[in-house]
């Protein structure tokens, strides 16, 4: 018998598919999130858009809020670790969460390198803004990607920008010669194999969210068309008018992200969105951070 | 008359969850393959898959699916064993029942003659099985892990996330032999 393999580590990625990933604050905010359908939830102190408010330091949850969380839902319990915080994930690895994400929307720890997930049980998920980004972190050990878009603004704008981008630089790389992606792979760091894979699967080869400013049932289904696996959504939840009815609306929507009929259904008198924001007005651009 | 594996056409509920990889391996097995997530994709059906993701979104957007289904045969992998178990088999199973991921495994054991590698992830343990209920296979822990009963089957595995096909392959001819 074995454990924490590969395998199981990017399996239960794969049962993520099709499903939304809600950031919870509390235990009751869980449940909620449990009942509207959610398929796993993200263990946080605050959502992206009070992070931005308070501005300072964002880390790690207390973990006393972490098992609370744990203790109220049956779905899979995910936790945010600072970029190259290796020490929270020994936390998070220790309470034995289900998923860790080294997020950008905390302040970074490290600026010269990222976790080294091989050396850990938990499996890891990570951002990326690009197809060389999620590589390199995918060649770290991440199970998981996700877009950045930009957290806690409520404009889809980023993710949709860091889908296409990854999309159209795998169709390069697809029709590009192999000195070609040879020089592409050195130039971004990334071992060539992973590259050759990559253009073989026409995808990457892990499971593929997005995330950071979806707030819409439409958001969540446009994400899908463009291809992404699934869905997480921050504050776009728990900082609109009307939680549990958006909630619902989301997992709806990305269940059946092709079928428009059922999209305005949902779409209908769901309250106040959050208070979401320009990009150019951002006085900290989350995406940028890692590398 | 009994029909042929290329003739059938196997419904994947694909409402959330590990979907595509059954249909990859129907596809692998020359059957006709659909996703489905209305009632209306039911129609023309001659068996369905439920695959592993989370039973409790799965059971919140399954709506009139459930009624419909009952008829077909229907396999169920992790999470559709669940829902199974909950509506149409005589199985007690507990969810989630070995811990967090960090107590997901993989594990060898037998079925049928053959070598089975099961992938269990945050797994449901079958419990309790009903007269009616055939154990087709157990894991290496002696806890069963394939059950079959008339026309449903269930795994707590994921044979859809490895190569073998040969669970898949038992379905098939289970709908060839009733048909």
């Amino acid at each position: 018998m074995k454990k924490n393999t590969t395998k199981l580590k990017k399996g239960l990625a794969q049962m993520f598919k099709g499903g939304v990933i809600m950031d919870v604050v509390t235990a009751d905010e869980a449940k909620i999130a449990e009942d509207a359908g959610a398929c796993a939830v993200m263990a946080l102190e605050r959502v992206p858009s009070d992070i931005r408010k308070d501005g300072g330091v964002a880390r790690m949850s207390d973990p006393k809020l972490i098992k609370e969380i744990q203790k109220a839902v049956t779905i899979p319990v995910m936790a945010k670790v600072r970029i190259g915080h290796f020490v929270e994930a020994q936390i998070l690895e220790a309470l034995k969460v289900d998923y860790i994400d080294e997020s950008e929307v905390l302040t970074p720890a490290d600026e010269r390198f990222h976790i080294v997930k091989t050396d850990f049980n938990v499996p890891f998920v990570c951002g990326c803004t690009y197809l060389g980004e999620a590589l390199r972190r995918i060649d770290e050990g991440a199970m998981m990607m996700r877009t950045k878009g930009e957290a806690g603004t409520g404009n889809v704008v980023e993710a949709v920008r860091h889908a296409r981008t990854v999309n159209d630089e795998i169709a390069m790389l697809q029709k590009a010669a192999a000195a070609k992606r040879k020089a592409w792979a050195e130039k971004e760091r990334v071992p060539v194999a992973l590259v050759n894979e990559v253009c073989k699967l026409g995808r990457l080869p892990i499971v593929n969210f997005a995330a950071g400013g979806i707030a819409t049932p439409a958001d969540a289904a446009m994400m899908m068309q463009l291809g992404v696996d699934g869905v997480f959504v921050g504050s776009g939840i728990f900082k609109s008018s009307h939680p549990e009815k958006r909630a619902r609306s989301i997992v709806e929507a990305t269940t059946h992200f092709k079928d428009a009929d059922i999209l305005a259904k949902v779409s209908e008198d769901l309250g106040d969105c959050m208070e979401s924001k320009q990009i150019s007005d951002l006085e900290h651009r989350y995406a940028e951070r890692g590398w | 008359m009994q029909k042929e594996v290329g003739k059938l056409k196997i419904g994947v509920l694909a409402l959330q969850g590990a979907f595509f990889e059954h249909v990859e391996i129907l596809e692998k097995l020359g059957v006709q393959t659909s996703e489905v997530r209305t009632v209306e994709d039911l129609a023309g059906l001659d068996g369905l898959i439920i695959p592993g993701g989370e039973s409790t979104t799965m059971n919140l957007l399954i709506g009139e699916i459930k009624k419909v289904m009952k008829k077909l045969p229907i396999f169920g992998t992790c999470a559709g064993a669940i829902i199974l178990a909950q509506n149409f088999m005589d199985i007690e199973v507990e969810r989630n029942a070995y811990g967090s991921q960090l107590d997901s495994f993989e594990d060898d054991f037998q079925f049928n003659g053959h070598n089975i590698h099961g992938i269990f992830i945050r797994a449901p343990k079958i419990l309790k099985v009903g007269d009616g209920v055939e154990v087709l296979a157990k894991n290496s822990k002696d806890e069963i892990v394939l059950v079959r009963e008339d026309r449903y089957l269930a795994s707590t595995f994921h044979p859809e996330l490895t190569e073998d096909t040969k669970i898949h392959e038992y379905f098939l001819d289970m709908i060839i032999q009733n048909s």
